[in-house]
């Protein structure tokens, strides 16, 4: 196996920094940690105020949402507090149908994309072929392009294609592919930013790692299932986000392509609530609700997420 | 590790993989069969109102065998852009239901036809809630919403002001004094509140009426060709700068709170302007709730009107079926479910007088006493989106501070200028 450049730096560093770093010398004091450790926190809480807010709230009646505006109240769980609002958004629509959508539209979304992109990128950052500079740049001046100009040509393109259907133990082609999860999901597995980041990153891999399979006898695709992939985590967890995160949020499509409830992301559920009459309660009620799973995979990609933008230098 | 996530990937992507196979077999779309009506409606989360359309659509499908009508509910605020979606792909179902506002621009695009209906059908039926364009009835509605002014008897009785009611409103001037002297109270944050946070259709369904009242329009309505003269005239700028002056005076907050009705039940604001979809929140929050009309500004109170309506679309495969269920659905024990459900103002007068709220002496009375002395259908022009877009963003850029005179007269511009290259909308 050939020793990669980062097994060997920690060994090149010079004994005085390590030096310096145990001894302390330039270690902030006491005081100053305390001040930076305060510092923090309050930045942290300044940023958390909106979901605090949210949170608080969706135990509120209405009516009391809006008389603790104007106070510290509106971030504190005081007054009259139940969980009458997450009981009422149950009753009003199918949460956990709608949630079952856009958990399946955006997993396979993100695993079909990881997929798709990487292997693009794999072809564009490590394999020699004549007009792959030119490939490139077409792949990324697709970013320059807003969905909303595509929508209505996609919309119409979606509607023309083909769409095998079972039917009892019989296949059956019919016309469109409206009313269906891969609506929702097929057009947006392919993506520019997606295969840009893959890309850089499998392009900062050292090649010697693919001279070495190849010498062992791999080819190109086990050199990007088993040597380029393992050693791009950081990468696929930003891809999975990125892609996660438009999917989760994604309105304007599902609203144009999808007509049956059944078919609704948890996005288009949110305009439920929204009637001549707003239940601001249970409108923060199913924000948190659906804000979850959002957090739940930032936390677990954390790590990752933050080791991929730091080394790529690309902001989501 | 890198094994791990290798494995872990395979087999997130084949279970992902087999659940999307599943939900695209289960799923797919909904082809109607034969005799079968699609039915869209905004409903989607309204409880009360979707549940009135279910027992239209059941009663229908019971009274005979021909037809089946079924039923797509979508959440209002998603509910237009659906449609126009499904018009571009060619899968408009066959009965819709259309804000007032839309239904001229929707039958010039194309989407809906004239509801064929024997003209007695009608008869009754509030103005405000029949969509009407080209003098052919496009489509019907079972309510409608009416713009009033809330308050308590306790404020304008402390403050030292009458209570105007439908016969005897406010004059321009008689407002202008109760709201000094209710600021003198120095009990709330603002005298008033009409709603200005709110954006959208709000703008143009809540400030048009006021607008119209000191005489002006938001288009000459004699051929709907032109808004000069109407939105940039004289009594369209006395409008812009009363308007203006109450936040200027400190009367109104140039960009009120997301909720205007939990602000004056919380003591924001001494009189509220809004719909009557907030009476049952001001009446529980206080005995001495009371409604008023809008004030004269000069040229009678006026209130919008047009809610959703139901109208028949142009593609449609077997109109004669919808046609059978939408003169069904013209029932007066449906206008009767809708009031009660809702508590919004029944289509008809049959149908108020059999709902004790609206009969003479109801507590909603007054509601649709307004809506048939005061109501003014935004205009029925194709032309309406647009010129509702415009006035939207005049009206804010006036809240703002901007000079009235050259923000109208831009305002006149814009809609003139798309009249005109939409070949004046005619049909």
């Amino acid at each position: 196996m050939v020793t990669t450049e980062a097994t060997v730096l920690p060994d090149l560093e010079p004994p005085a920094s390590r030096a310096n770093r145990t001894s302390g010398a330039n270690r902030p004091g006491r005081r100053s940690r305390v001040l930076i450790t305060v510092a923090r926190i309050a930045i942290v809480g300044f940023f958390a105020l909106p979901i605090v807010f949210m949170l608080v709230s969706s135990l509120k009646p209405d009516l009391q949402i809006f008389a603790d505006l104007g106070s510290w109240r509106a971030f504190a769980p005081v007054g009259e507090v139940s969980l009458d609002n997450y009981a009422g958004v149950f009753d009003r629509v199918p949460f956990w149908q709608f949630l079952a959508n856009s958990v399946v539209i955006s997993g396979v979304t993100v695993v079909l994309g990881i997929l798709i992109n990487s292997m693009a990128a794999f072809a564009l950052a490590r394999l020699r072929w004549r007009g792959r500079g030119f490939v490139l740049t077409l792949i990324l001046a697709t970013l320059i392009v807003p969905f909303e100009t595509l929508a209505l040509p996609l919309l119409w393109w979606v509607n023309k294609l083909p769409s095998l259907e079972a039917n009892g133990f019989s296949l059956e082609f019919s016309q469109g592919w409206l009313n269906t999860y891969h609506v929702q999901i097929i057009p947006f597995i392919a993506n520019a930013f997606s295969v840009y980041l893959f890309y850089q990153y499998f392009s900062s891999i050292p090649r010697e790692l693919d001279e070495a399979a190849r010498v062992d006898g791999a080819g190109w695709f086990a050199i990007y299932a088993r040597v380029v992939m393992p050693l791009s985590g950081p990468a696929i967890a930003t891809v999975a986000i990125l892609t996660f995160l438009p999917a989760w949020n994604s309105y304007l499509w599902p609203l144009m392509v999808i007509q049956s409830e059944e078919l609704r992301p948890v996005m288009i559920g949110l305009q439920y609530f929204f009637q001549l009459n707003v239940s601001w309660g249970q409108v923060m009620a199913y924000s948190s609700l659906i804000t979850v799973p959002v957090v739940a995979l930032f936390i677990a990609f954390q790590k990752s997420f933050i080791n991929s933008i730091a080394s790529s230098g690309v902001k989501g | 590790m890198s094994r791990k996530i290798g494995r872990i990937v395979a087999a997130s992507l084949a279970t992902l993989a087999v659940a999307a196979t599943a939900g695209c077999t289960s799923a797919g779309s909904g082809d109607s069969g034969g005799g079968t009506i699609e039915l869209w409606t905004h409903a989607g989360g309204n409880e009360a109102e979707l549940g009135v359309i279910t027992s239209m659509v059941d009663d229908f499908n019971a009274s005979q065998d021909d037809y089946t009508v079924e039923i797509t509910d979508f959440p209002q605020d998603a509910y237009n852009d659906a449609v126009v979606a499904a018009a571009t792909s060619d899968n408009l179902p066959c009965i819709v239901d259309i804000d007032g506002p839309n239904v001229a621009n929707w039958a010039w695009a194309g989407y809906i036809q004239p509801l064929g209906l024997p003209e007695e059908t009608y008869d009754g039926q509030l103005a405000g809630t029949l969509g009407v364009v080209d003098d052919e009835v496009y489509a019907y509605g079972f309510f409608d919403v009416a713009l009033a002014m809330f308050s308590r008897e306790s404020t304008l009785a402390d403050a030292g002001v009458r209570v105007p009611t439908v016969d005897e409103p406010w004059t321009g001037e008689e407002f202008a004094d109760a709201l000094a002297k209710i600021d003198g109270l120095n009990r709330f944050d603002y005298a008033v509140d009409f709603g200005t946070g709110g954006g959208g259709e709000w703008i143009p369904y809540a400030y048009s009426p006021l607008l119209q009242s000191f005489g002006g329009d938001l288009i000459d309505r004699s051929d709907f060709q032109t808004a000069d003269g109407v939105l940039n005239g004289p009594e369209a700028l006395a409008w812009a700068e009363w308007f203006r002056g109450l936040v200027d005076s400190g009367y109104m907050a140039q960009a009120s709170g997301e909720d205007a009705t939990a602000d004056f039940v919380n003591g924001t604001s001494g009189i509220l302007y809004t719909g009557n979809w907030a009476d049952t929140t001001v009446r529980e929050a206080f005995d001495d709730a009371v409604v008023l009309p809008p004030p004269d500004f000069g040229d009678g109170p006026k209130i919008g009107a047009g809610s959703w309506q139901w109208g028949l679309t142009t593609g449609c495969d077997d109109v004669d079926g919808a046609r059978a269920y939408l003169e069904f659905a013209h029932d007066t024990k449906y206008f009767v479910q809708y009031g009660e459900a809702t508590g919004l103002i029944p289509a008809t007068l049959d149908a108020a007088a059999e709902i004790p709220a609206y009969a003479e002496g109801g507590d909603n009375r007054i509601y649709l006493e307004l809506a048939d002395q005061f109501a003014v259908v935004r205009p029925e022009t194709a032309a309406y989106p647009y010129i509702s877009s415009v006035f939207q963003k005049a009206t804010q850029d006036i809240l703002s501070g901007g000079d009235a005179k050259s923000i109208l007269d831009k305002a006149v511009s814009d809609i003139d200028r798309d009249i005109q290259q939409n070949g004046g909308y005619e049909f």
